[in-house]
């Protein structure tokens, strides 16, 4: 059942614009990381292939040495998580810019294996429709 | 003439220092205010770090503790204490007057009570249960949620009623972090396709071969570890527990439903300490724990000559280190005794 | 879910409230968004209740709305609030009752600031002395009008004329008690039931036959902080606020969102028409919206006044809905109709736009 001013008021705005046009502002997104819906496989497929992976406790000591996070968005231990928690939008972006030095693999405490986890997030992300670099 | 020391405490501290007090030739009363001795470690299953049975540690203890020098008193509690020149004199609640060269006082320490952190609902939501909870959960071999469904996924909530100025203690509990990888490790053992996830402030690893066994967890179990405090638990529909906790280390806040939600209680003062503090004049520290003489080479020591202390009633500690501090107040006491002539 | 638990802790939370006499003051935005809720109020309380509440004719808004939007310095709006006190002591009342629930948390703040900090009071008593040449006393209870009528809300019960049962299957209505949060969130010992659980509004629901939905977001704000809502830009921030609320509640399926707060039940009805719009999600059943109450509002329901009396008509989530389950008398035609039984104009262009 709809109210009269409800329909007068519909009938108004069906012929203005956008969102934006309409209010003036639209809703803002949320930043929470929703877990139970977001998609871990690409972390499934390195953990399968590089069982290290699981050491990692995020310590940042690979991305203080990274030769690529000097300059670059590309900070490792930030990608990891990220993976793990399947938010892979900024990871899939900037994962080509690793140059593959092996600096990470050098420094890492636990014996992560840094590099091919690297190797292995782009085979799995090339092999992902959706996040193919 | 032999002499004579009371033992307030049969926990595990209690029963080595009446224990190695007894080979000393000393007479022991030890009293106990529950039926039986063991204290919270007749709650454990296995122990960390090696995962061995509990019952094995009690049993030394028992050995240990078993002699004819060792008057136990069990079902008692202090009435009276009080001190007249160079001895001690106890009433216990049922009526027994002792008279004592020294007292050692073993009361150990009471769990957090986890109803007191409103936000995580324990005691309102079905599924949040504590460490101890999950404990005895162990002993009868079943992990089960409230309506006697298996559980898939857990979360663990590191730091409740520690490190909290909002419910007044500042202090770090110490044991629940290797608590909570041991719990972690023993449920990935129990169900077979089951996820645990701990949500931790910091990773503190200090004993031997904790670290080891968080690093089994991770690489052996699955088990995920996420930095971030949970603010917060709430119920969803299913009667599942939504956990929101900001993912620090992604710097995103993050939420998820998980099963079953065990609190990882800290540790506390116990209460039989308190009124053995008010009866006997004790002082008690900041965290209200009994304080010391001295943190490194008195830390059996009270603020009365003849009484001293032994185990977690001083600060939380590990069963290893609570064997230790009994040990040592042993040596204290018979120093004492030498010294205070016959 | 034990219900023990929570009983536990709100047996903890409890506060002093004042049976009698009270000093009421308004809230200056609430007349235009719910225009009956204050009515009813006074009416229930004078009526029904035979309480003695006196409504100064000189009081003005308390001026937190400028508070928390910066536009007001804090030692203004305590000296505007120390007027307030001031009409109250002339006026010979000690217990201060307001309607807006961001007044109340401005009260609670100013009055702690006061106990712990007596150099500021007498700064801003020698300010308003200055001013207006009027002095105050500090009320002995402070108490937000829902306070009021949760401590009252048994004998609102004993005159009860509907319950809030639906009618057709004897259930008692689902309700979601959404509480404003300069209520017990600043203070949560200021508040009945504290800050996790808070009972004030659970407490009218269950006395007068409802059952309380808890969902997730309880806790949640609604988004209606000033900085957010008073700038059109940052306007998609509060809806989605609102929208959060929206989707942890639908699962639970309830029939009505109750509240005690001016700011509240405007978001909470309104965005339910945004939201549609922009998105074309509708939250209740049957796609209808969730209808939205003040406490004051479901207290004249359930007492038996009209609604269109309790400006019901003015919710833009249609009420309707509610009325019939309650099994409330009502006649649809009068809805906007003046006491003149006059039609309202209707609307023809949108300001604002």
């Amino acid at each position: 059942m709809q109210g009269q001013l409800f329909l007068k008021l519909q009938n108004i705005l069906k012929h203005q614009g956008t969102d934006m046009e309409k209010f003036g502002f639209t809703i803002s997104k949320g930043r929470q990381i929703d877990y139970d819906s977001n998609d871990r496989r690409i972390a499934e497929y390195i953990l399968a292939k590089e069982p290290s992976f699981s050491l990692c406790i995020e310590c940042g000591c690979c991305s203080a040495t990274c030769t690529a996070a000097n300059f670059t968005k590309f900070s490792l231990r930030e990608f990891n998580i990220l993976i793990k928690r399947g938010e892979l939008e900024l990871v899939s972006q900037n994962i080509k810019k690793c140059m593959l030095c092996g600096k990470c693999t050098l420094v890492c405490p636990r014996g992560v294996n840094t590099r091919n986890v690297i190797t292995l997030a782009k085979q799995a992300f090339q092999k992902t429709e959706s996040y193919a670099v | 003439m032999s002499k004579h020391v009371v033992v307030i405490g049969g926990g595990v501290a209690g029963l080595e220092t009446a224990g190695r007090l007894s080979k000393e030739g000393i007479s022991v009363s030890l009293l106990e205010k529950e039926e039986n001795t063991g204290g919270h470690l007749s709650d454990w299953y296995k122990l960390f770090p090696d995962r061995r049975d509990s019952g094995e540690v009690k049993k030394y203890l028992d050995d240990l503790s078993k002699s004819e020098n060792v008057l136990l008193m069990t079902g008692s509690t202090v009435a009276e204490f009080r001190k007249n020149n160079n001895h001690f004199h106890i009433i216990t609640s049922k009526g027994k007057e002792i008279k004592a060269d020294a007292v050692v006082v073993a009361t150990g320490f009471d769990l957090f009570s986890s109803s007191r952190k409103e936000e995580y609902g324990y005691g309102i939501y079905d599924n949040v249960i504590t460490s101890a909870d999950l404990e005895r959960m162990f002993r009868n071999g079943k992990i089960t949620m409230a309506n006697g469904a298996v559980p898939k996924r857990i979360g663990m909530v590191h730091c409740v009623g520690s490190r909290d100025e909002k419910v007044g203690n500042l202090y770090c509990s110490k044991l629940c972090c290797v608590t909570a990888v041991k719990q972690a490790i023993e449920i990935r053992e129990h169900i077979k396709d089951s996820k645990v996830f701990c949500f931790y402030m910091d990773m503190r690893m200090g004993g031997a071969h904790y670290e080891e066994l968080y690093r089994e967890a991770q690489e052996k179990w699955g088990v995920s570890f996420i930095r971030g405090k949970v603010s917060e638990a709430s119920e969803s529909i299913n009667h599942f527990i939504v956990v929101k906790v900001e993912d620090t280390l992604a710097g995103r806040p993050l939420r998820m439903e998980v099963d079953l939600l065990v609190l990882m209680a800290g540790m506390e003062m116990s209460k039989g300490g308190k009124s053995i503090a008010e009866l006997g004049g004790l002082k008690t520290g900041e965290n209200r724990f009994f304080e010391v003489a001295d943190h490194h080479f008195g830390s059996n020591i009270s603020n009365v000559a003849g009484v001293f202390y032994a185990g977690a009633c001083t600060a939380p500690m590990n069963i290893t280190e609570t064997i230790s501090h009994a040990r040592a107040a042993v040596s204290e006491v018979t120093e004492y005794l030498k010294a205070s002539g016959n | 879910m034990k219900k023990e638990g929570k009983k536990a802790i709100w047996s903890e939370y409890q506060k002093e409230i004042a049976d009698d006499k009270f000093f009421y003051v308004r809230s200056c935005i609430r007349q235009n968004f719910f225009p009956g809720s204050e009515v009813a109020f006074l009416r229930i309380m004078r009526d029904v209740l035979g309480k003695d509440v006196y409504e100064h004719p000189c009081h003005t808004t308390c001026s937190g709305i400028g508070y928390h939007s910066d536009v007001v310095p804090v030692d203004t709006a305590m000296t505007v609030v120390a007027r307030q006190f001031a009409l109250m002591t002339e006026a010979g009342y000690k217990n201060y009752v307001p309607s807006c629930i961001t007044s109340f948390g401005l009260y609670t703040e100013i009055m702690e600031t006061w106990q712990h900090f007596p150099e500021v009071k007498e700064r801003i008593r020698l300010h308003l002395k200055n001013a207006t040449g009027r002095e105050f006393e500090v009320p002995s209870n402070l108490a937000h009008a829902s306070d009021v009528i949760y401590k009252f809300r048994k004998e609102i019960a004993a005159k009860a004329k509907y319950k809030l049962i639906n009618k057709n299957t004897g259930e008692p209505l689902k309700v979601v008690d959404h509480i404003g949060c300069h209520y017990a969130k600043m203070f949560p010992s200021k508040g009945v039931g504290g800050a996790e659980y808070p009972y004030v509004l659970a407490g009218m629901v269950e006395e007068w036959g409802g059952e309380v939905v808890d969902y997730p977001e309880r806790r949640h704000c609604c988004g209606f902080g000033f900085r957010q809502y008073l700038v059109q830009a940052n306007r998609g921030y509060s809806v989605a606020c609102s929208k959060e609320k929206f989707e942890s509640m639908k699962p639970y399926k309830p029939d009505m969102i109750i509240t005690n707060c001016p700011g509240c039940p405007m978001f909470l009805d309104r965005w339910q028409y945004v939201i549609n719009e922009m998105e074309g999600k509708r939250y209740g059943q049957n796609g209808e919206g969730i209808p939205v109450f003040t406490y004051e509002e479901v207290a004249g329901l359930v007492l038996g006044f009209d609604p269109w009396d309790l400006g019901l008509q003015m919710h833009q989530t249609d009420c309707e809905p509610v009325l019939d389950k309650m099994g409330i008398e009502y006649s649809p035609e009068d809805k906007y109709k003046t006491d003149k039984n006059k039609i309202v104009h209707e609307v023809r262009t949108l300001v604002n736009a």
